[in-house]
């Protein structure tokens, strides 16, 4: 029967290139970005808290790639270890989130009852506040400082997980697998970590990989106010905060910006990578 | 009923594959037939044996990748297979129409009925929208819905899955087209609203004179309708002709194993075990070169290494097969083993498990504040027993508490009133720890095998995870020795292990589930419809392990099944369900050859045989209507607003279950009366 001939259809390597291309251009930033943060100190010859008040302001040049800020440190080394906290900000933030979301979440979709109503109440009164005012007053009260916005941002940040996996384990908990292990007498514990949960990560990876850009702009974001770092730390937010009114010397602010810009958009492209990878539906396209 | 015009519809040598990476997979490749105007044609085939994908290559339904890579679709001397979109949408819903399997999802749930019947007319220009809104009432009428004219404005959700099937079928007929294409239309439908549908299939068929292309993987179904069958494997037709003939004689061994795999509800067996075709159907990536079935095929001869054509085996019969075209007969199989004659004594000591006075009342959550609580009696009053070593059927229709009541037994729901006693013990309201002990006596095997197994664990885990627990092997290695057990008892190979589910077809993942419930040795089994998703070979090769295995190990199952012809088979005694009680409960023998309550007589009535000739002289009783609501039963007999012998006193006074026959109780004023 090769008598048929078949209609062209995009290579297989082409359709890859289509799904995966940007996720895997995303990947590769964050990569660089991880690189550049380990790396930061073979990087760069300059200290980024080392002032300079006789080079202040000065515009990009062979000696200082992205130019000096006000006080004359160098733009480009503080970007290079700005990474640091910011990264290490976004993924503790994301992670401890969503482990300690998940697991409240789970728990309670798996115990039904006044547990669950309780819990979803709480994230309720969370989500009733805009997220980035809700963080500023607790980093306010708290007190400046890294540790203090990490744990603001974290009391904000986990019922989204909460959420998400609650929904999961509901939608699950009515599989024939979970009714099985409950017949075979498997306790609760055993059935919701070790049963449940692994079918439920799909979700929850693409909604921490999305997420982890989303924190590091909040994180960049209260720092831009005042509130996320204190101030010799070289952090890309309030960086910007600090570029803000230099006009003339548009250096200052843009190339922490563009730091945040491409870390934030490299994270969202992977996570719609993940998405689509995971989405069964997608594979036909 | 031999027609010299030109046919209606002629398929030649139509190929339909899908395009993917791994190469073409060639779901359809050559298959040829004709539809005359008026015809009624019925197609066969397990899934993946191109069926659906043919029907829908008809109506260019197809989805990327498949794509129609030879052959011609005539109709009306037009070619289907290449015409342009514009052309294929006006002869789609207006000359030819399409019936779905599932209801529930094949009307737009956010618009009105009304609606969707209107813009189905006026889409197509012959009606305008006020002569569609009459038209579309009159067609419901016709369609059997009650009230037609207030029913028309309701939304999908208010309608049960039959009655929206009565939809999608006025909306089929709605263009008075002249071919209906129905793919599986009454898969997902009771029996007896199915026997409805199909009733009123066939009066459109007569009445319209609408051809008809019938899907369906059940030969009764076919046999009940359909003037002229073709049984499709792997891609090709290999057998073609009127059912009457083709249904008792078949000419191609693959219609030989289908009609001799499904039991049958009018005949009653002396071995449990059926007949049954080895392996699996071929790789569509690549057919086998010679005959497709060759590797299954128990009459194969040297032959078959090369492809046969489908030729004339008889007046109006066509075969794909070089046995019998060579006048080779099939005969009828004899019963491999003849059943070890193993009478059950006949008072067993005590019962295994004892239910009395069950129930299982779940309450739903309020629309309104102030609102009464209302409760669904999923379970209301059941008394049932299990002897050691005997099978117990639990039948009736979707909704009526079966799946309840097995996940009451099991302690899965714990129940809202009532008492379970298994083996001694009282476990109504047994905790965690104190029912754990009992599960090594006690498991479940659950219907869907692609959920019941976690895609996330090998087999191995999933079958040494019930070990540990319940400390039964000592060590990993001990562990790794019974799952090799497990694993051949239930005839898979004992390289499964280290696979996930997805690597398994859903028969084999019904043999894992199985393992898995006897790993930890129970001699009690609760089947819930364990085979209810799989194909009629491998619902056989299912039914045969299960029977082997309780003969083998001395198992006793309850078994829970909607389809009356398994039961009858695989039970020693039957319970029948409705609305949460049973009606009927009795040895299988008797129940089948007397029924004593209406329900049961309408339930065997409304279930296909394949075989059209015991078709004619089978009488129907038809079933009135659609199940009440669990949420508000009727008072006195819940049958009574669907029994055809129904009295005022029914009304009344709700029957108790008396014994009326030697072993069999009854619910019923007038148990009996209905034959």
């Amino acid at each position: 029967m090769s008598d048929i001939a078949l209609p062209a259809i995009a290579s297989p390597r082409t359709r890859w290139l289509r799904r995966y291309g940007l996720a895997s251009f995303g990947a590769a930033i964050i990569l660089a970005w991880i690189f550049v943060a380990i790396f930061a100190p073979w990087l760069t010859r300059y200290d980024p808290n080392f002032v300079d008040v006789a080079a202040r302001l000065q515009p990009p040049s062979a000696s200082h790639w992205l130019g000096t800020d006000a006080l004359g440190r160098d733009v480009a080394t503080r970007v290079i270890y700005g990474a640091r906290v910011s990264l290490t900000v976004g993924m503790v933030v994301v992670l401890v989130g969503a482990l300690f979301g998940t697991l409240l979440g789970a728990s309670a979709a798996y115990a039904r009852g006044w547990a669950e109503e309780g819990l979803m109440r709480l994230t309720d009164l969370v989500f009733c506040f805009p997220p980035i005012i809700l963080a500023m007053a607790i980093a306010a009260a708290l007190g400046i400082g890294t540790v203090n916005t990490v744990i603001a941002m974290l009391v904000v940040w986990w019922p989204k997980f909460a959420r998400l996996s609650r929904s999961l384990v509901i939608s699950q908990r009515s599989m024939e697998y979970v009714e099985a292990a409950q017949s075979i007498g498997f306790g609760p514990a055993h059935i919701l970590l070790r049963q449940i949960i692994p079918n439920a990560v799909g979700p929850l990876v693409v909604l921490v990989t999305l997420d982890l850009g989303n924190a590091i702009l909040v994180f960049a974001g209260l720092s831009f106010l005042g509130l996320g770092t204190v101030p010799p730390t070289p952090e890309w937010g309030s960086m910007v905060g600090e570029g803000r009114e230099l006009v003339q010397q548009w250096w200052v602010a843009t190339f922490p910006g563009l730091a945040i810009l491409t870390v934030v958009m490299a994270f969202n492209f992977m996570g719609d990578g993940f998405r689509d990878w995971l989405d069964p539906h997608a594979n036909r396209r | 009923m031999p027609t010299a015009a030109e046919p209606l519809l002629q398929v030649r040598d139509l190929r339909t594959w899908f395009l993917t990476d791994s190469g073409p997979v060639r779901a359809v490749d050559g298959v040829s037939f004709d539809v005359h105007a008026g015809e009624t044609l019925g197609v066969v085939g397990e899934s993946g044996s191109g069926k659906s994908v043919c029907a829908k290559s008809i109506m260019r339904l197809l989805d990327e990748p498949a794509r129609i890579v030879g052959g011609s679709i005539l109709f009306k001397g037009r070619d289907l297979a290449h015409l342009d979109d514009e052309g294929i949408r006006e002869v789609r819903g207006r000359e030819i129409a399409m019936v779905f399997q599932d209801p529930m999802t094949s009307l737009n749930p956010v618009l009105r009925i009304a609606r969707q019947l209107i813009e189905a007319m006026t889409a197509h220009g012959r009606f305008t929208a006020a002569a569609a809104r009459s038209r579309a009432i009159d067609l419901l009428r016709r369609m059997g819905v009650a009230s037609a004219d207030r029913t028309v404005n309701s939304f999908p959700h208010q309608f049960s899955g039959g009655m929206r099937q009565r939809v999608m079928l006025a909306m089929g007929f709605s263009n008075e087209p002249s071919l209906l294409i129905a793919d599986e239309p009454t898969t997902a439908l009771d029996v007896t609203i199915q026997a409805q549908i199909l009733d009123l299939l066939r009066g459109l068929n007569r009445d319209l004179g609408t051809a008809v292309i019938l899907i369906s993987h059940d030969l009764g179904v076919i046999a009940n309708i359909c003037s002229r069958v073709l049984v499709m494997y792997a891609g090709e037709v290999v057998e073609e002709g009127a059912p009457e003939e083709l249904l008792t004689d078949p000419r191609h061994p693959y219609t030989w194993a289908l009609l001799h795999a499904a039991p049958r509800i009018d005949a009653q067996a002396e071995d449990r075990r059926l007949i049954t075709i080895e392996g699996q159907p071929p790789d569509p990536r690549a057919w086998p070169s010679g005959c497709r079935f060759r590797a299954r095929c128990p009459f194969a001869v040297e032959k078959c290494a090369e492809h046969p054509e489908l030729l004339p085996v008889a007046a109006g019969r066509a075969a794909r097969c070089w046995v019998t075209q060579e006048g080779g007969a099939l005969h009828t199989p004899e019963r491999a083993r003849a059943a070890v004659a193993a009478p059950v004594d006949a008072t067993p000591a005590a019962p295994i498990l004892e239910v009395t006075g069950l129930q299982k009342h779940f309450p739903l959550p309020k629309e309104a504040f102030f609102e009464r609580q209302r409760v669904l009696r999923a379970v209301d009053g059941v008394d049932l027993q299990v002897f050691a070593g005997e099978t117990v059927g639990l039948v009736g229709e979707s909704g009526c508490g079966k799946s309840t009541l097995a996940r009451l037994v099991t302690r899965l729901h714990e129940p809202t009133d009532g008492k379970i006693v298994f083996a001694g013990t009282d476990i109504t309201h047994a905790s965690l720890s104190t029912i754990r002990p009992l599960r090594r006596r006690m498991q479940m095997i659950f219907q869907d095998p692609y959920a019941s197994l976690n895609p996330r664990m090998t087999i191995g885990e999933i079958l040494a995870g019930p070990l540990i627990l319940h400390g039964i092997a000592g060590d990993a290695a001990a562990a790794r020795t019974r799952v090799a057990e497990l694993l051949d008892l239930v005839g898979l190979p004992g390289q499964s292990v280290g696979r996930y589910p997805y690597e398994f077809s859903g028969g084999q993942r019904q043999r894992i589930s199985i393992a898995r419930a006897l790993a930890v040795g129970p001699d009690f089994v609760v089947a819930d419809e364990p085979i209810s998703a799989l194909d009629v070979n491998i619902q056989a090769q299912i039914i045969n392990l299960m029977v082997d295995l309780q003969e083998r190990l001395g198992l006793t199952y309850l078994f829970i099944a909607h389809d009356l012809a398994v039961v009858r088979h695989v039970c020693d005694r039957i319970a029948v369900l409705y609305l949460g009680k049973i009606m009927e409960v009795g040895p299988a023998a008797s129940l089948f050859a007397r029924p004593l309550h209406p329900y049961t007589r309408t339930l065997i009535s409304a279930a296909p045989v394949p075989d059209p000739r015991v078709e004619r002289t089978r009488r129907h009783v038809p079933m009135k209507g659609e199940p009440p609501s669990a949420l508000n039963p009727p008072s006195g007999c819940r049958f009574r607003t669907r029994c055809p012998i129904a009295e005022e006193r029914c009304a009344r006074e709700e029957p108790p279950l008396l014994e009326a026959a030697p072993g069999q109780r009854v619910a019923c004023h007038f148990p009996g009366r209905l034959t």
